[in-house]
């Protein structure tokens, strides 16, 4: 093992974790912030993948595809939330968890009726499937780099969004207290169908930008929910901030455990048993993170002040 | 899809339990229906459906009744479906099972309720040798077989060192052990993968700076898409030669297309087997479905075409009756007449394909070779029933 290959996976450890949060940067609006447990996150990764792939398919250009596929995904948050989430606020947990759980079955069956259960093809246009060199010998390539200047281009913006702005404010409050928010004057009811698109355009930003990267077929999004619910709880749940942390930690640890753990359990075991154990222990490395992380900070690591 | 099927099985249920359909032959038929192998299932349904349509709806004379259940790739929900397959439906065949933990999962509780097990897919080392049962047959191969003919094809190509990577369950482990049992150059590298996985950027770093002549991959389903799409995106041709074994298949290819060109794998089946019953389910299967059949189809189509074929000969509806015709061999399949090894695996031809375009401009596979000739596997002499 080379500095150069550690210094690698170290930055595809970067990435995967900034793709983690283009996922989880939706969730975290709409379950930190609004507090609505909502498990149909990975649909919506699904419907930004499936409307970029299909769009680019139909224009035969990847920019017009993404281009007509974020207004898509916006509108499709904005029905969902008039049709079925906005009567959900009031409800308890347990009801938002078993009506979004509908949803995902809902949008599965959806795109296997009008796609068919077979993956889409997706791929780079020659524009973009170039390589840079991060590292000498190292050539890198350039759509990764996009993903990561994208994610951290929507981490900042949704800081400042939710915590500079007014707007944000009246989220905030929205949040903590929907009546008294609502008896100053606030429209409460668009504010929060407002958010909530844009979380669920989070989510499809996520899906386009994973689409040339990963097979695009129904239920893609569902492993992703996963791993973004373990992103928000470590970060902190309403936490812009430390979902951005959480999940360049969980992309760092899953990656560098993934890659290294196997091969220094070799150094102690024999090869079968290294084998068996390196990769089913790599797997559960994020979770003990996360275990670890609540002992000693049960709120996460940037609980929400207040 | 799911309710859909669910409810197609109750309704054939409450018609089963009326004496009208006493005489009917009942599959009960397990395959991954949702998430993301859907498709797998899709294709292994076609393949029944089809098959039953070229039979007339029947199986061995008797009318057939199929209850496809889906397993979600769960070997918890797996167990339970088995259980309600043979308890509650009383089917005569439990028969698909995509894999290999799904079918360890099942493979006790089905063979010890004297109802005959059929797989149309998985094909996991302990049940081909020490744990086989004689209610167990294989109308697939064992795990091995395949990837002992890569092995053997890249031994015989004078490549010196490999990197392999399949993912971390059963079959991964059988396709890497048979795989090493022929190839007797260096491996460089032998990674476990997630079953399930859909980055590999940290894996082809590592295989970057490792530098290997060759990359053999067992990579089945969408995991093939993603492997395969990542190995272009990061230049990997550059480095190594990618080999394959159930990765570059009829399910990856639609989202493949020619970014998988020229790559080699091997194989039992291929939609370009010169065979009358090959020609006629690839035809019709195009036809009626559009597209390429998978070996998944063409297998679950075997198995119905075997079962049909023990029922017949045998006269009996009975497990052991239908277990003694198969066991003999001489099954018609889209592989020719095949022939069974001691414990009820096929032994066969494994051959070399290609990927290539076909005249509409289709990737498709084409057969370039035959690597290993009635090839059995190894495990079949611990086999005692």
């Amino acid at each position: 093992m080379t500095i150069t290959l550690l210094l690698e996976q170290v930055f595809n450890g970067i990435q995967s974790g900034v793709t983690l949060f283009l996922v989880a940067a939706g969730l975290t609006l709409i379950l930190g912030i609004m507090d609505l447990v909502f498990l149909a996150h990975g649909a919506q990764v699904m419907i930004g993948a499936y409307a970029a792939t299909g769009f680019t398919l139909l224009t035969g250009n990847f920019y017009l595809g993404i281009f007509l596929a974020i207004p898509l995904t916006f509108a499709s948050g904005y029905l969902l939330e008039y049709l079925i989430i906005r009567h959900l606020y009031k409800r308890d947990h347990m009801e938002q968890v078993l009506a979004t759980f509908g949803l995902i079955l809902f949008f599965n069956e959806l795109i296997r009726i009008g796609f068919g259960p077979a993956a889409l093809f997706s791929n780079l246009p020659p524009s973009l499937s170039g390589f840079v060199y991060i590292l000498p010998e190292t050539p890198y390539p350039a759509f990764r780099l996009i993903v990561i200047f994208v994610g951290l281009a929507l981490a900042i913006s949704i800081y400042i969004l939710v915590a500079k702005t007014r707007m944000g404010a009246m989220v905030r409050a929205g949040a903590a207290n929907p009546d008294m928010t609502a008896a100053l004057g606030v429209n409460i009811h668009m504010l929060r169908r407002f958010i909530f698109s844009v979380g669920a355009s989070l989510a499809g930003v996520a899906g386009m930008m994973l689409a040339p990267l990963t097979v695009v077929e129904p239920g893609m999004g569902e492993p992703l929910l996963i791993l973004s619910l373990v992103v928000i709880i470590i970060g902190g749940i309403g936490s812009v901030r430390g979902a951005f942390i959480a999940a360049v930690l969980v992309g760092l640890v899953d990656t560098i455990g993934r890659v290294f753990l196997p091969e220094m359990l070799r150094a102690f075991m024999d090869q079968s048993a290294a084998d068996g154990a390196g990769p089913a222990l790599a797997s559960m490395m994020i979770y003990i993170l996360m275990a670890v992380i609540l002992v000693f900070k049960p709120t996460g690591l940037f609980p929400p002040k207040g | 899809m799911k309710h859909t099927i669910m409810a197609v099985a109750v309704t054939t249920l409450m018609l089963a339990n009326s004496s009208a359909f006493a005489d009917s032959f009942k599959v009960g038929y397990m395959t991954t229906l949702s998430g993301s192998a859907g498709i797998i299932g899709k294709q292994m349904q076609n393949g029944v459906n089809l098959a039953l349509e070229h039979t007339g709806g029947k199986l061995g004379g008797h009318d057939a009744e199929v209850i496809f259940v889906d397993d979600q790739r769960k070997p918890d929900v797996a167990k339970q479906l088995a259980n309600r397959l043979i308890k509650r439906d009383k089917v005569n065949v439990v028969a698909g099972i995509i894999w290999s933990n799904l079918l360890m999962a099942i493979h006790k509780q089905v063979t010890r309720s004297d109802t005959l097990l059929i797989s149309s897919n998985a094909g996991p080392s302990p049940l081909a040798g020490d744990k086989c049962h004689k209610n167990f047959v294989s109308m697939s191969w064992q795990n091995d077989q395949t990837s002992e003919g890569m092995g053997k094809y890249m031994q015989d190509a004078g490549i010196n060192s490999v990197y392999m990577l399949a993912p971390n369950y059963q079959a991964g482990k059988d396709m890497l052990t048979g795989f090493k049992r022929h190839f007797k150059g260096e491996i460089i590298g032998e990674v476990y993968t997630k079953l399930g996985q859909s980055d590999f950027q940290a894996e082809l770093s590592a295989l970057r700076s490792a530098k290997p002549e060759a990359t053999f991959i067992f990579q089945p389903g969408g995991m093939a898409v993603n492997f395969v799409k990542q190995w272009n995106q990061s230049n990997m041709d550059s480095v190594s030669k990618l080999y394959s074994v159930f990765a570059v298949d009829g399910i990856s290819l639609p989202a493949l297309k020619e970014t998988a060109l020229g790559t080699i794998n091997t194989q039992t089946w291929s939609p370009d087997l010169d065979n009358d019953m090959n020609k006629k389910f690839v035809a019709d299967y195009k036809a009626a479905y559009g597209g390429y059949p998978s070996f998944y189809a063409a297998q679950a189509y075997d198995t119905m075409m075997a079962i049909d074929h023990a029922v017949r000969t045998s006269g009996s509806t009975e497990t052991e009756a239908m277990r003694s015709v198969l066991a003999k061999g001489n099954i018609p399949t889209t592989r020719g007449l095949l022939a069974m090894n001691t414990n009820q695996f096929p032994v066969q031809n494994v051959y070399l394909r290609e990927v290539i375009l076909d005249k509409e401009g289709n990737a498709t596979l084409k057969i370039i070779g035959t690597v290993m000739e009635n090839h059995g596997d190894v495990y079949a002499k611990d086999c005692k029933f």
